[in-house]
């Protein structure tokens, strides 16, 4: 790490302290003077978003988890007790639960960002993984803390998702009933993830403290991929970035408060205040929206490939959606970063969005009809564009000229 | 900019055209449901009192006989925003219902303000014996676990207008939902047809009619005495027993956007008051 | 340091200084509301939630209550003794003089008017918690085992390791057959 600061004690207690954990130093050099590109746009504010919400979760959650029962028998009753009887508790509960959807929209307008902009290229290559690697363990936490409620859905997905497992060859079985801890998902299995959901938001934040060290070495890409080249090109991160990204927090909150307070069960399945039953399936079992596009391509196999039984492929196909994703800095080996310079890239990154929203959509619509045949489209596309079309682009586009610097390109925009 | 919004543009219309055929499954369609007005509608509804004590009165004289509610306790119909009953009159009411309590002479005493709702049944089997094997089921959130679906893209605005109501919606089209069934449908023995009910066949029989609850003279005397009255009444009722906090939420919700808003604006300002100096 | 240059930022200390300080000053008030109202809520749920402070306060018959017995109740979590006591019990209770007690207290302090034949004290001895034995003891009142103190008729320590005189909760008859304790 560069020295970016010119910090220096200002009395003998910072001295002290200074030369023996120099944690004031540490905080100006990474979270004040930081030299940060000037021209950020405001895609670049989720990343801040990320953080408070990561914090607004892990605040709600040990709140949450002061009046909560992990018992099958208690667990349903007391979420209910700590929305009618605990103080404050409703707005606690429900910040908590719309706080997982509001964490997962930020998610995945940062990771468009990063698609769009070429973040993931070198050198942030390690910075996008470990990136990804949040992503999955925010799935794994989410995922997990539907089940605490111990509703229908809760239940009914934990059976469904958990049964995943038993698609592997040879061990499947037992593997399964190692993780659900029984025969059937039960109460053994609602303790673990009450552990686990508790745990796993710490290794989340420590993931998160490398990925920002990571982000520090090569320091923040921005909207034209040029590299900062001088002083001229950065601000200091505080006060720019720090306002920033606080209004931009702010603004956040209020599509957040418009759920809490007014619609707090509107992304959620009323099917979840039934408490659960294994002896009754819900008519339709569908995960939370975040899922959704997963969920699809998770169904969207319905057929034998070769050997592979369709069950097997589908959870292969569900968790190849993800890996692919860890392999983008070696499929786009496009020179150029940034979207905005790439004119054919444009075109099929905005047809992978709006696949994507397709695929959300997929996955809550029932697996009939035009659907079956939507999701597989909406599926070749979703793994086309990462493994032939972003190969092929590298080689056969020809990008748009980069401007020579980030303050030629902000000076260009002023004057024109 | 404009490639992008065409193509998504472009997608939204080619899905609101593959109109979904998600709500005709099979022969017989569950018709949709309409949406009501509600007093606690929208983000400045509250319940309406003297309607949630005619609904706790549907409830108490007709429901309680079969269904549970084990959410709710007495005290509960004395806090702000609910039926509005008094510390005096809940004391009372609780004391007419008998508690199972160990600690208690013969096992049993009766009721304080603190307890919940006592079961009508003291053990699911013999609720099931009692209702020809249907097990009613508990309602203290039955309002929330229920609810209404509109087709795409029409439920996309129910995210603008916050509506909640899809629960007591669908109540109140149930207990109005019961018909003669259409030419050559079969409802087996023991159940009723429901044009509303998933399957169409009930286990419980139709709990209202006109004229089932005597609503007493007063303030509450100058409603009709209708199954459509008592099934909107309890619906209302049911989604307070569900949500027994939703005016204080709506209403701490609309100064927390007001605050949002103000300070979002001096964050703006303050954000650009900053960067003036900087070409950006 | 990177910052906006030299020359921008003096044009921004002349006039504009005092109204860019109101807008930071104004920001940040509005900022720390915003503090106080997020952290209110998280402090205030460690607070006791409705269904505890339902039972805060609770009423007791005492029709059933013979003369001579004592009954134990929960009342907060905590056991309660309710005692009917004997006159001879009540006689020697005022008896005692002030003087020879530790912790001074008259038996009338202890009672309500009108029923004074009614002990009702919280039956944690005052020492470290433990429930006191009825009718034992050198004072015809209560004994300790964990650490030997004696409690009199009136639930007044007068021997022993215990600083004070056994709880006296605050209580009110509603009817005469009706207690309501806290």
């Amino acid at each position: 790490m560069s020295e970016h600061t010119t910090y220096q004690p200002t009395n003998g207690v910072e001295k002290w302290l200074d030369d023996r954990l120099p944690v004031v130093r540490f905080a100006k050099e990474h979270l004040m003077d930081f030299p940060t590109p000037k021209n950020l746009n405001y895609w670049w504010t989720f990343g801040a978003i990320l953080a408070v919400m990561l914090v607004v979760q892990i605040v709600t959650g040990i709140v949450l988890a002061m009046h909560y029962s992990p018992h099958v028998s208690l667990a349903f009753d007391s979420v209910e007790h700590i929305r009618r009887d605990v103080n404050g508790g409703r707005i606690i509960q429900g910040v908590h639960a719309v706080g997982a959807s509001m964490f997962f929209a930020a998610v995945y307008i940062h990771i468009g960002r990063n698609l769009y902009f070429g973040s993931y290229k070198a050198p942030r290559e390690i910075l996008y993984i470990i990136g990804v690697l949040i992503f999955v363990l925010m799935m794994a936490t989410a995922f997990m803390g539907y089940v605490l409620p111990w509703g229908q859905m809760s239940f009914w997905a934990a059976t469904v998702i958990t049964n995943i497992f038993s698609a592997i060859p040879v061990l499947g079985d037992p593997v399964l009933q190692l993780l659900r801890g029984g025969f059937s998902v039960d109460n053994a299995t609602l303790n673990r993830f009450f552990s686990l959901h508790y745990l796993l938001p710490f290794v989340i934040a420590a993931l998160v403290a490398l990925h920002i060290w990571a982000l520090h070495v090569p320091g923040n890409n921005n909207p034209i991929g040029v590299e900062v080249k001088s002083s001229r090109d950065t601000v200091s991160f505080h006060p720019y970035y720090t306002m920033k990204d606080l209004f931009a927090i702010v603004v956040f909150f209020i599509p957040f408060a418009w759920f809490v307070f007014f619609a707090p069960d509107i992304l959620g399945h009323p099917d979840n205040y039934v408490m659960a039953n294994s002896q009754v399936t819900p008519a339709h079992i569908v995960p939370e929206w975040y899922f959704l596009p997963f969920y699809a391509i998770l169904r969207a196999i319905d057929f034998n490939i070769l050997f592979i039984d369709s069950k097997l492929g589908g959870v292969i196909f569900f968790g190849g959606s993800i890996v692919v994703l860890f392999f983008l800095p070696w499929l786009d080996r496009s020179p150029v970063r940034s979207g905005s310079f790439r004119p054919m890239f444009k075109w099929f990154y905005w047809i992978f969005i709006a696949n994507f929203v397709l695929l959300a959509y997929l996955g809550a619509a029932p697996a009939e009809g035009i659907y079956v045949i939507l999701a597989k489209i909406s599926t070749a596309y979703y793994f086309a564009y990462f493994l032939i079309i972003l190969p092929l682009l590298s080689r056969i586009e020809t990008p748009l000229p980069l401007p020579v610097s980030i303050s030629d390109s902000v000076l260009g925009k002023a004057h024109s | 900019m404009n490639i992008k919004k065409s193509i998504i543009a472009a997608a939204l219309l080619a899905l609101s055209m593959a109109v979904p055929a998600a709500a005709q499954e099979g022969g017989h369609a569950t018709p949709e449901i309409q949406k009501r007005t509600w007093t606690f509608s929208g983000i400045f509804g509250t319940y309406d009192e003297h309607q949630l004590q005619r609904g706790f009165q549907v409830f108490r004289e007709v429901c309680a006989g079969c269904h549970s509610a084990r959410l709710l306790a007495f005290r509960n119909l004395a806090e702000p925003g609910g039926p509005g009953f008094s510390e005096a009159q809940v004391k009372a009411l609780a004391a007419e219902y008998t508690i199972a309590d160990p600690s208690a002479e013969n096992g049993e005493r009766p009721g304080v303000a603190a307890d919940r709702w006592p079961s009508p049944f003291a053990s699911e089997q013999e609720a099931r014996d009692a209702n020809g094997g249907s097990l009613p089921p508990d309602l203290s959130v039955m309002a929330k676990a229920r609810g209404t679906t509109q087709p795409f893209p029409w439920w996309i605005l129910n995210y603008f207008t916050a509506y909640q109501e899809g629960g007591p919606d669908y109540i109140h089209a149930l207990l109005n939902g019961y018909h003669e069934p259409p030419e050559g449908v079969e409802i087996p023995e023991g159940k009723y047809y429901n044009e509303y009910f998933p399957g169409h066949a009930i286990g419980m029989a139709p709990p209202l009619a006109d004229g089932s609850v005597t609503y007493e003279e007063g303030e509450n005397g100058s409603v009709p005495q209708t199954l459509e009255q008592y099934s909107t009444d309890v619906s209302a009722f049911l989604m307070w027993m569900a949500d027994p906090h939703m005016a204080s939420r709506k209403e701490t919700g609309f100064r927390v956007i007001m605050f949002l808003l103000l300070f979002a604006g001096l964050m703006w300002a303050t954000k650009n008051r900053l960067w003036r100096g900087v070409e950006h | 340091m990177t910052v906006a240059n030299q020359a921008d930022l003096a044009k921004h200390e002349t006039t504009e200084g005092t109204r860019r300080d109101f807008l930071y000053v104004a920001t940040g008030a509005v900022g720390a509301v915003a503090v106080a109202g997020i952290a209110w809520p998280l402090i205030n749920q460690l607070n006791p939630d409705a269904s505890t402070l339902a039972l805060a306060t609770i009423e007791y018959d005492v029709s059933a209550v013979e003369e001579g017995q004592t009954v134990t109740i929960k009342w907060r979590g905590l056991p309660v003794f309710v005692r009917h006591r004997t006159a001879a019990e009540i006689e020697e209770a005022r008896a005692v003089p002030l003087g020879d007690l530790k912790d001074p207290e008259t038996d009338e302090q202890r009672t309500r008017e009108g029923h004074e034949q009614w002990l009702i004290m919280v039956a944690n001895c005052t020492h470290l918690g433990c429930v006191p034995t009825g009718e034992a003891g050198d004072f015809d009142g209560w004994f300790c085992p964990c650490h030997g103190s004696h409690y009199d008729t009136a639930g007044r320590i007068r021997k022993g390791p215990a600083p004070k005189n056994l709880v006296v909760p605050p209580y009110e008859f509603v009817s005469d057959a009706l207690v309501q304790i806290g």
